[in-house]
């Protein structure tokens, strides 16, 4: 166990050395930047190993300069202090070099950035929002609109199973993209900053309450792509991944006429009235990907920082009262407003889910159609 | 010895005890509180530096849960930030500042008094957090709302201790600007002065602007949450990024704060045991200035993913690049200052050849992410974790670490165990690049910071990390040692301690004597 765990550090260090010649060792150890699959992220990753070279020449140069001083110009070898402390000339060299060397970075870095921040005819739109702890996708113009929330068990999270080969980077929604197509996503929030990585897709964007950020890719290759929000948005930051999968055009046409069938099955049933068992079953799984991570499965809540649903006024008390907390979020605190989040049956389900589940024997049923009154 | 030693017994009618320490206005006496403060406040964020890398030592939730993983970040940060790194140097200054511009004391006795023990309040009222109803903050150190204003009771107590925290900063920052001003010795010029003067002169100056940014920023934050504003408030017509620019322009320059008198110790440091002067003066001093005036310049190089316009991100971008140039010359002068010297290798010499080696690795990073292109791939992931503590921990306490070596035997009369300061450099110098290394590979290969828990693909180098973490977390308790062994005894220190030391503090006796120069030494 020692050995291997001396041997995994000898592996880094000389793995650094090796990064330029090998250009990455196995898979568990990946060094380098990802050089992903949009043209934004080939500039980025060119910049990137672009500027290394360059630092990697100026430290040797200035590393090389002071091990000689150290190893030769040290008393125990007799050496003796020069006098000279200064010289304008040299001042002069090793400030103007570094000034051009500076230039000759920022006219790539000034190109890659106006490439990445121009504005293009998109071909397909899509509004990302961020909630705490996760996304929300809408197809602008195509009325598909949906929730993606981690999918990995908590059994593996707490190692209670073996951990899956995408685990923490899985989700229950995918979102899915055509390739080779220019794809605007349009950036915002519904609580707190987030923020919307995907590394393969070479851009970040913050997700922030009150504005809604541009980003653009053109994904030139089919494939899964998976990210994570990169600002810090509470106690699940760590929770909420981004998986985008890029099919081809005929296959993302035939995803999202899916999309839309299930959209106008879900609004058709929405009419009719559900039963007790049909609400609670889809009600717990609501739970699960929608409230469960700050009320908890066993609604306790967390003491101090998120309530108890487990008997608690909302829970047992009205029924309307219930449906605005969970319409409309409680302003200033952690609890979103789920207006826009979740769909009339799934509101429903979960209503009713709470108000019958630990003990909260209320006998409630909250209709499909309760909710699209009160909303 | 010494005329001024001959009048202690004279001058030196002080209050024996625990009460001399609370009433104490000695400089020497305030600059020892300020150390064992940022000492005992090292271990404390340092501790919580251990929970971290032990959550993230494997995948999967082992040891905290992910609220009071957040709470750890964010507390490290604020306790090394406000209670280690910047009392530290403020102690420093206070040592040593008097005794190089030869003065007898510090101008402002009495407020020293109160600047340091503001502190221990502020930073027991900031700890106490951990223990109300909601946990300790847990938004970040950088405190960004909407989130912070979901923090639980503990969030006024973090307002107020960052104000009071900001005060004692500005009082500190008064009393050092005003001493250099009015109490340099005849003859010592502006530019006579020792760089670490210089630097803190400086370093002041940046205090005093922007720490009442910081106050007015969570001044708002404070309205917000208690008095019906909207300053960051999207919904009611506020702005959440006003925040970030508000906070960075507080920020980029406290991160010089924290760095400029590092180099103004290893500038001292490296011609001594060197044996050859400082190579350009001059230039180090105009280069110090410099990089104080861009950081006002260079805030939203923190912020290139919040949406901002091409033109205002190329203008960050090319400021930012900027800084390169005069922190170069820096490591450039200290390199020719080595250059044809006739060195020797003791603890104080080592740290600092090590700072100027590893500083300058977290200095290419800092150049490498000021290409905002490459930036939108490197933000908020753990290259810039890496790149900051490559500055801070063998950039800033490396250098505090050198000091102490440098100038302990002048303040305690004794000399510390040479042996002992080698294996602590040495033990801190391997691990410090095994903890911190291989998160510049976790941040390229796509880890974000601030995470309790990571997909597997990055377990190995999270591993290396965490190891190299507990080593030096370890070794550091070996400093303690080496200190408390010193101020105890040990072999007695000459006057000028060092063979190649050149300034006024070496004039003065080991230990020093209470009053630092009772009369003015002349400065040819």
């Amino acid at each position: 166990m020692f050995v291997s765990k001396i041997k995994r550090l000898l592996t880094a260090v000389v793995g650094f050395v090796l990064l330029f010649s090998v250009g990455g060792a196995s898979a568990d150890y990946v060094l380098n930047l990802r050089q992903g699959v949009t043209p934004i992220s080939h500039d980025a990753y060119d910049l990137h190993m672009f500027v290394f070279k360059i630092c990697v020449s100026i430290a040797v140069v200035v590393f090389g300069a002071m091990f000689i001083s150290i190893l030769k110009h040290r008393k125990s070898k007799g050496a003796v202090p020069a006098q000279f402390h200064e010289s304008t000339t040299v001042e002069i060299i090793w400030t103007v070099v570094p000034f051009l060397i500076l230039i000759a970075m920022a006219i790539p870095a000034t190109k890659a950035l106006v490439v990445a921040e121009k504005p293009g005819q998109p071909d397909l739109e899509i509004k990302v929002t961020g909630y705490q702890w996760k996304w929300g996708y809408e197809y602008l113009g195509e009325n598909v609109s949906f929730i993606s929330a981690l999918s990995t068990p908590t059994a593996q999270i707490y190692n209670k199973q073996p951990k899956g080969p995408n685990y923490l980077l899985e989700v229950d929604h995918p979102l899915v993209v055509p390739v080779h197509k220019r794809v605007r996503m349009m950036i915002t929030a519904g609580d707190v900053i987030h923020s919307w990585w995907v590394p393969d897709l070479g851009m970040k964007k913050d997700a922030i309450p009150g504005y809604i950020n541009e980003m653009w890719f053109n994904i030139e290759k089919e494939g899964t792509y998976r990210g994570q929000c990169a600002e810090l948005c509470g106690k699940d930051h760590g929770f909420m991944p981004i998986v985008v999968i890029a099919k081809n055009e005929a296959d993302y046409r035939k995803w999202l006429a899916e999309q839309k069938s299930k959209k106008a099955a879900d609004s058709a049933s929405a009419d009719r009235d559900w039963s007790m068992d049909e609400l609670k079953t889809r009600g717990k799984k609501v739970f699960a990907s929608n409230c469960a991570a700050c009320h908890q499965a066993s609604g306790m809540g967390v003491p101090g920082v998120f309530p108890a649903l487990k008997g608690s006024s909302v829970a047992t008390g009205p029924k309307i009262a219930h449906i605005n907390t969970v319409l409309h979020g409680r302003p200033g605190t952690a609890m979103s407003a789920f207006a826009k989040q979740l769909n009339d049956i799934d509101l429903a389900a979960v209503i009713t889910y709470e108000r019958n589940a630990w003990g909260n024997n209320t006998g409630d049923l909250v209709q499909p159609s309760e909710i699209k009154a009160a909303r | 010895m010494s005329t001024a030693t001959t009048h202690d017994a004279h001058h030196e009618e002080h209050p024996k005890g625990l009460l001399r320490w609370v009433f104490t206005t000695n400089h020497k006496d305030i600059g020892t509180l300020y150390l064992i403060f940022a000492l005992t406040m090292f271990f404390i964020g340092g501790a919580m530096a251990m929970v971290i890398r032990a959550e993230l030592f494997q995948p999967g939730l082992q040891f905290v849960n992910p609220q009071f993983f957040n709470s750890m970040t964010t507390m490290h940060a604020l306790i090394m930030v406000f209670g280690a790194v910047m009392p530290a140097f403020v102690g420093l200054a206070n040592w040593l500042i008097p005794m190089m511009i030869g003065a007898p004391d510090m101008a402002l006795p009495r407020m020293n008094n109160w600047s340091f023990w503001i502190l221990p309040f502020a930073g027991t009222m900031l700890i106490g957090t951990l223990f109300m109803q909601g946990g300790a903050p847990a938004g970040g150190w950088t405190m960004y709302p909407p989130l912070v204003l979901q923090t639980g009771n503990a969030f006024p107590f973090l307002i107020f201790s960052v104000h009071l925290l900001g005060i004692s900063s500005i009082m500190g920052a008064i009393n050092i600007i005003v001493t250099i001003m009015n109490m340099r010795a005849p003859g010592m010029t502006m530019m006579k002065m020792p760089l670490f003067v210089w630097t803190w002169l400086i370093t002041a100056y940046l205090l005093i602007a922007v720490m009442p940014v910081l106050a007015g920023a969570v001044t708002m934050l404070l309205t917000d949450r208690f008095f019906g504003t909207s300053f960051f408030n999207a919904a009611g017509g506020g702005d959440p990024v006003l925040f970030q620019h508000i906070f960075w322009f507080f920020g980029h320059p406290e991160v010089y704060i924290m760095i400029l008198p590092a180099f103004g110790i290893v500038s001292a440091i490296i011609p001594t045991f060197a044996r050859k002067r400082l190579f350009g003066y001059s230039s180090m001093v105009y280069a110090t200035a410099s990089i104080a005036f861009l950081s006002f310049l260079v805030w939203a190089h923190h912020m290139f993913t919040v949406g901002m316009p091409l033109t205002g991100e190329l203008f960050f971008m090319y400021a930012t690049m900027l800084i390169a140039v005069p922190t170069g010359v820096k490591v450039f002068n200290w390199v020719a200052t080595m250059w044809k010297g006739s060195m020797t290798f003791e603890t104080p010499m080592l740290f600092s050849i090590a700072f100027v080696m590893l500083f300058t690795i977290g200095g290419f990073s800092g150049l490498m992410m000021s290409m905002a292109p490459v930036d939108f791939q490197y933000h908020d992931t753990y290259f810039i974790v890496a790149h900051f503590h490559y500055v801070l921990v063998p950039g800033a306490v490396f250098a505090i670490f050198a000091a102490v070596y440098y100038w302990l035997p002048k303040w305690t009369g004794n000399m510390y165990d040479e042996k002992l300061g080698k294996l602590h450099f040495w033990l801190s110098t391997i691990f410090v690049n095994v903890l911190f290394f291989p998160q510049h590979f976790l941040g390229l290969a796509g880890m974000p910071r601030r995470i309790p828990d990571y997909s597997t693909q990055f377990a190995g180098f999270n591993e290396i990390s965490s190891i190299g973490g507990f080593a030096f977390g370890l070794t550091q308790l070996l400093f303690l040692y080496i200190l408390i062994k010193t101020v105890r005894g040990g072999s007695k220190a000459t006057d000028q301690v060092w063979e190649g030391a050149e300034g006024l503090e070496w004039t003065l006796s080991s230990p020093p004597p209470y009053h630092s120069f009772t009369v003015a030494p002349e400065v040819k």
